[in-house]
């Protein structure tokens, strides 16, 4: 109704002063609200892109989650095992073309396999711990990032030579070599194979960069000691959610023990869930802490206005009426305070957007900011529910007011 | 010359109606009073200060409930106790004028004669502007439309409220004391508004005042006391 928006208007010109700090209180608790759902959310999508990213979706390895059956349990029973020899290689995994022609077939990603070996590289007398990996070049495109980490060549460089390398950019500089120089890889066992170095990789995180190398899966062969090992599938999937699920599949279908991104980081997640309670909880409480404003103001125009209240209403003004006046009040402030709320908040983001971190570990990073319009939607239904009810107490006093006692008591 | 009485519903009529207030020490405001108001009768109601004379109007104007007996407009009972239509009545059918004026001080004399109209939302905006207008020029104050009511003097105030009370075309103005601040010359203004409303619309008004000079004028006179209605002369 117009006239209850004009006489609301006219309380509010009445107390200009005060219903601006209230609603920069509203204004203040919508604008921060939002800046912290998109720096929490903005860093937690982060974080997980960044763990999402930095691992396969899926890692299928040689192991499997219980124990195979001993040869000598399917001819005694057996109450204890003693004397049989630890297996000094590794099983990899069987039939590997045969497990990715079949995954190729069904799965909605790409798989790539992978031979793990531990070496040691020597160049100019130097040398230091490394792990190898052997990759398929053609198939390691499709499941890592390794492609846009490379520095000075790329993944097809491997084919170039019999025996070519790719070195983590820490590791080079740690024994001082570049591409092109011939390095001396020593596995385990012994076993001396000569490689050139034929590009550099940058992950940005330092640990990896200090011990990574990759060579083609038949190089990482001849390193481990088994000819036609495969000990890894790394498995990327168009829906990361459905990661889990697919894990589930893959490993009921080989039997090989096969590790979801969620499940490898259980923990983390677990806490990031933590972690969102207490912003919701937070947001919640700077809202509830900014409507308080609201209701001061609400309070003070009802008690100021109580002789117009009474005049109101014994010209025939519903209590309804009386109280969708204040309410509206309340309403107006804090649609103005979220409005106002809402640039702030954006400006806030924008900042924040602006600093820079610098670490000497990884690379120069920007506060992880993520946009959404459900924030702002939150943030300004939650500050209009909280000046709803900031204004319902007050004004719901106001309009049981009885008239005749504030006429009689001013007449 | 011999007038044909005609048969009428009161506008307003209280049966046996008792007001008290207080919970543990009760006061009674006023005793089991019956009283009708009839269409176009100017009552005024008189007598000392504190015997029951703003209870009795407020309990005839539907601003309080009696504790006891019942009330009636043009023949249908009141629910009393139901605020919100004895708000609705008031709105439609009753206008009101206190001692102290009682304007909205941020609204102009225009709009707080079209608050009542713009509450009941009957005609249009600018109906309600026309009607409003033409109100305050009866009542002498066209020139003070726009003014807010601490621009206005008591007298001027006091006629603008009148023209508020006749916003909706009520069929009674009840006046608690509407000249009791004035000085006599505004007195005698107002007096002379609300004696014309009646000779000239048939609007029935009930005045309470002390001053009896202005009670003679009325054209019936109640006495109040202690909460009765001791003298009831027409
Ligand atoms: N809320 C109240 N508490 C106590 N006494 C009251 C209250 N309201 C009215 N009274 C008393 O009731 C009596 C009648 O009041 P009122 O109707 O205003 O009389 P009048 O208008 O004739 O002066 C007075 O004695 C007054 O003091
Ligand atoms: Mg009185």
């Amino acid at each position: 109704m117009r006239l209850v928006f004009d006489i609301a208007v006219t309380h509010i010109r009445s107390r200009l002063r005060q219903t601006l700090v209230g609603l920069m209180g509203v204004a203040m608790g919508v604008g921060f609200s939002v800046m912290m759902a998109a720096l929490m959310e903005g860093s937690q999508r982060d974080f997980v892109s960044q763990l999402v990213d930095a691992l396969p979706h899926i890692t299928m390895s040689d192991e499997r989650r219980d124990p195979p059956r001993q040869a000598a349990e399917d001819h005694y029973q057996v109450v204890a095992y003693s004397g049989l020899s630890t297996m000094a290689t590794r099983p990899g995994i069987k039939n590997p073309y045969a497990i990715i022609a079949s995954l190729d077939s069904w799965l909605d990603g790409a798989v790539a396999p992978s031979v793990q070996a531990r070496a040691v590289i020597r160049y100019a007398s130097r040398d230091t711990a490394a792990n190898v990996t052997g990759i398929d070049p053609r198939r390691e495109v499709s499941v890592s990032k390794l492609p846009q980490q490379l520095r000075g060549g790329t993944v097809g460089d491997l084919y170039r030579s019999s025996n070519a390398i790719i070195l983590g950019d820490r590791l080079a500089q740690k024994i001082g070599a570049r591409v092109g120089n011939t390095i001396a890889v020593v596995s385990g066992t012994g076993r001396v194979v000569s490689c050139t170095v034929v590009a550099l990789v940058h992950s940005g995180v330092s640990q990896a960069d200090e011990t990574q190398a990759f060579t083609l899966i038949k190089t990482a062969q001849i390193l481990a000691g088994q000819t036609g090992i495969v000990n890894a599938m790394r498995i990327r999937v168009t829906d990361v959610m459905q990661a889990m699920s697919v894990a589930e599949r893959i490993e009921a279908q080989t039997g090989y023990k096969s590790v979801s991104w969620q499940e490898a980081n259980e923990d983390l997640l677990s806490a990031l869930q933590v972690r969102n309670f207490i912003m919701y909880t937070v947001v919640g409480a700077i809202l509830l802490v900014a409507s308080f404003g609201t209701y001061n103001i609400i309070s003070t125009i009802t008690h100021e206005k109580t002789r117009d209240i009474a005049i109101l209403k014994s010209l025939g003004f519903t209590e309804r009426t009386v109280r969708s006046i204040f309410l509206l009040e309340a309403l107006m402030i804090g649609v103005a305070g979220t409005l106002a709320g809402w640039a702030l908040g954006y400006a806030l983001c924008g900042m924040l957007e602006t600093i820079e971190f610098k670490s000497p570990f990884v690379d120069t990073t920007h506060l992880p900011l993520y946009y959404t319009p459900t924030h702002y939607l939150l943030a300004g239904l939650i500050a209009l529910l909280a000046s709803g009810i900031a204004g319902y107490l007050p004004a719901r006093k106001a309009a049981s007011v009885q008239p005749v006692e504030i006429i009689r008591g001013a007449s | 010359m011999t007038i044909q009485l005609p048969v009428t519903t009161p506008l307003i009529e209280l049966r046996h109606v008792t007001k008290t207030i207080g919970d543990g020490v009760e006061t009674t405001l006023v005793r089991d009073i019956s009283l009708a108001i009839e269409p176009g009768e100017f009552v005024a109601i008189t007598g000392p200060s504190g015997s029951g004379k703003s209870s009795l109007l407020y309990l005839l104007g539907l601003l309080d409930a009696p504790t006891s007996g019942e009330v009636f407009m043009q023949g249908r009972p009141v629910p009393v106790d139901d605020e919100a239509q004895r708000a609705r009545l008031r709105l439609k059918h009753l206008g009101f004028v206190f001692q102290f004026h009682f304007l909205l001080t941020e609204f102009t004399s225009l709009m707080n004669v079209m608050l009542p109209m713009r509450a009941l939302g009957k005609i249009s905006e600018a109906q309600m502007k026309d009607r409003a207008l033409a109100l305050l020029a009866s009542l002498g104050l066209e020139a003070h439309a726009h003014k807010l009511p601490g621009q206005l003097s008591g007298g001027q105030r006091q006629r603008v409220a009148i023209a508020r009370a006749l916003a909706n075309e009520p069929h009674v103005i009840l006046a608690d004391e509407p000249t009791g601040n004035l000085d006599s010359q505004s007195s005698e203004q107002v007096l002379g508004v609300l004696r014309r409303l009646v000779d000239e619309t048939k609007r029935s008004i009930v005045m309470v005042t002390h001053d009896l000079g202005l009670a003679a004028r009325a054209d019936r006179q109640l006495r109040i006391v202690d909460g009765r209605i001791s003298n009831d002369i027409t």
